[in-house]
């Protein structure tokens, strides 16, 4: 097992509303390894996005507030890194890739203007490399004639275009890792294969290693190594793929996995009785609770903490479904 | 681009044609007469006599078409003539210009006059209200809840409701009647030599005053403008992503989001630049200042009708010009408007 480029403890972010707090994240773990590609899935609002920009601090604060937790990057907490380091870290070694492509590109200024400003500020290029590097960039996210398409802004270009645009910033500076926010979800299917192709291309040339966020299980089954399944603003299962979609360990990983159609078997499609937890109060126990049909008294009294139920395979539940009974 | 300011252009001339007729209609139509301020003891028939010298009984259409052939042929011609001191054809003659009923002069001319006046104190006043605005308006939205975006916030709302009547007799009062530092009026017959620097000076006292009321109005209506266009940009995911490149958080604001709150900033700054030739009644009543807003009230008050069909016409034909420059600065500023 290599070593992991990412290691983020009990990370623990919130939003101060007028409402009261949101309690988005509640303590999430997880280690991302070298040129791996780990996939993100649960449901909306289940706190898959807060985590990840929470990281690069990119939540809006306030409202937003990191309350604990450390992630380890280079021998530095992400967490605590004064704001200087962390724009070295933003764009120059974490690359985003935002969820909504249409809204992601600043409308007044040229996409290539908005592809060499990452260049400007995290290489040593001159001016002529940095063209040169933006069109490389744009040729490599497939974009036909680059040079010319530099010069567009981005209302001048589809949906489509404009996602790779922002894969391409993201790409700029060769990143350690790239954070991918539902990056195919708003293209269409065509697309949604030429990009998931295109980021495999790049993981493999450049050793990248890639969180992966989507609601799509399916993509994400021919995609990641590994998946981190949340809920609740807690990470519920990690597993590799195989293990993951073979055995699902947790009984909300089970239910997402039952709600997918397959062409295989004639089954049903179920979904996932009950509603999406109360995120305004911090969780004293399992949030799925309310919703599984394997709850049992300390399911409602006590968080489960992930234990490790098979090689890589984590699961954070009171009950081992495998067996019938509490573990 | 081009093609579309030209266009602009050319169908203003139909346009400002109807707005024209609509201010003379209305003007027809008022009650007022410039002979009932004649004293009772003229006879009916001298008064039907004066009536008839001014052209009152030329019937309505009659009178317009005149206006308008002195308005758009006349008053040219003559301007042209003027400058370049030479006669096109036949000179003209004065009495086919549009001729105020009370002063018996050409209307044109004393708005001609007016105008220095009243474009230096508010044009001053849009400028550094603006220049005041900008900034103050961007942090605020930055810092927003912040105790300076508050205190900006609370400042600019009681700027915005105190009438400059009121701040203008309290700014006399304090500098002018017990400080003495500045005059309470305006002398237009001050002529302003840019060479000598005590006539600047005497320039620079009596705008004082004036230019600080207008400048306080203005940034306490363009400060809010221009937050809220920010902090509408604040929100937008373009600024995260900016972000999300390791941008400095000056860069983040003066590069993306500047650029795109400007946007209806600019617009709202040269619609706003019409009312600089158009007067301010109020502050020019207060500072007895005689520009065009003073002109306008003084007119009004004796039904000069050619006076205020010219100078509403004139203020109609600014407005009208300083839409299309909003309307081109919008399309240069905003790449996602193309009118062509
Ligand atoms: N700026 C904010 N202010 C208040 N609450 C917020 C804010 N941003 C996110 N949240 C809350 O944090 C929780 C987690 O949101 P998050 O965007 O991470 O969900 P997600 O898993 O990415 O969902 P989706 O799949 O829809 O993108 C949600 O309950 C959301 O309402
Ligand atoms: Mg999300």
């Amino acid at each position: 097992m290599s070593t992991p480029v990412l290691s983020v403890k009990e990370l623990k972010t919130r939003f101060n509303t007028q409402d009261g707090t949101v309690h988005a994240v509640n303590g999430v773990s997880f280690e991302l390894r070298r040129g791996e590609l780990l996939g993100v899935v649960g449901e909306s609002g289940s706190g898959k996005s807060v985590t990840m920009m929470s990281l690069l601090k990119l939540i809006p604060m306030p409202p937003g507030e990191i309350v604990d937790g450390v992630a380890e990057f280079e021998d530095v907490d992400l967490v605590q890194v004064d704001p200087d380091h962390m724009r070295d870290i933003r764009g120059g070694k974490i690359g985003f890739i935002f969820q909504d492509p249409m809204t992601s590109l600043n409308p007044v200024l040229t996409v290539g203007r908005q592809i060499k400003e990452s260049l400007e500020l995290h290489t040593d290029l001159d001016k002529k490399q940095r063209q040169a590097r933006a069109v490389e960039l744009l040729e490599m996210v497939g974009i036909p004639d680059p040079a010319q398409r530099l010069k567009a802004y981005p209302h001048e270009m589809s949906g489509g275009m404009r996602q790779r645009v922002v894969i391409a910033i993201a790409l700029a500076c060769e990143p350690q890792i790239i954070i991918a926010d539902e990056p195919t979800t708003a293209l269409d299917v065509t697309i949604q294969a030429q990009i998931i192709d295109q980021i495999r291309e790049l993981r493999q040339n450049l050793g990248t290693a890639v969180i992966w966020i989507t609601h799509d299980l399916g993509v994400i089954a021919g995609l990641a190594d590994r998946v981190v399944v949340m809920y609740g603003g807690r990470i519920v299962e990690v597993a590799p793929v195989k293990p993951l979609y073979g055995s699902p360990q947790h009984p909300y990983t089970q239910g997402l996995l039952r709600s997918l159609p397959r062409l295989d078997r004639d089954d049903e499609l179920e979904s996932i009785p009950g509603t999406p937890p109360n995120m305004y109060t911090e969780p004293t126990s399992c949030s799925f609770a309310p919703r599984c049909k394997y709850a049992f008294d300390k399911c409602t009294t006590e968080i489960p903490p992930l234990v490790t139920v098979g090689d890589g395979h984590e699961v954070a539940c009171w009950f081992d479904i495998d067996k019938g009974e509490p573990r | 681009m081009l093609r579309y300011t030209i266009r602009r252009f050319v169908f203003a001339v139909p346009m400002l044609l109807m707005i024209s007729l609509i201010i003379f209609t209305i003007l027809a139509f008022a009650p007022g007469d410039p002979a009932g301020a004649l004293p009772l003891t003229i006879p009916a028939e001298v008064r039907e006599a004066y009536r008839e010298s001014l052209g009152l009984n030329d019937g309505f259409w009659g009178r317009w078409i005149k206006w308008v052939r002195a308005m758009f042929w006349y008053e040219p011609q003559h301007a042209i003539e003027s400058i370049g001191n030479f006669c096109i054809g036949d000179c003209i003659d004065p009495g086919e210009r549009i001729i105020s009923f009370s002063s018996r002069s050409p209307a044109v001319d004393t708005i001609y006059e007016r105008l220095p006046q009243t474009v230096w104190v508010l044009g001053l006043g849009l400028l550094f209200g603006i220049m005041i605005a900008i900034p103050i308006g961007i942090y605020s939205a930055y810092k927003q809840y912040s105790a300076f975006d508050n205190v900006g916030s609370f400042v600019s709302v009681v700027g915005w409701s105190m009438p400059v009547y009121w701040t203008g007799l309290i700014l006399i009062f304090i500098f002018s009647v017990n400080l003495k530092w500045f005059p309470s009026f305006y002398d237009t017959t001050h002529d302003v030599q840019f060479t000598s620097w005590s006539s600047i000076w005497i320039q620079i006292k009596q705008l004082i005053m004036p230019v600080t009321v207008l400048s306080l109005f203005n940034a306490a209506a363009f400060s809010r403008f221009t937050r809220a266009s920010v902090l509408d940009n604040l929100n937008q995911d373009y600024v995260r992503t900016a972000r999300s490149k390791g941008l400095r958080e000056f860069l983040v604001i003066n590069r993306h989001v500047v650029r795109n709150s400007m946007i209806p900033v600019v617009t709202l700054i040269a619609l706003s630049s019409a009312g600089i030739f158009s007067g301010a009644i109020l502050t020019e009543t207060v500072f007895r200042i005689n520009g065009t807003g003073s002109l306008l009230i003084t007119a009004l008050g004796q039904a000069d009708t050619p006076m205020l069909q010219t100078l509403t016409f004139f203020i109609a034909v600014m407005t009208v010009f300083f839409n299309i420059i909003a309307d081109i600065l919008y399309g240069l500023l905003d790449p996602r408007i193309r009118y062509d």
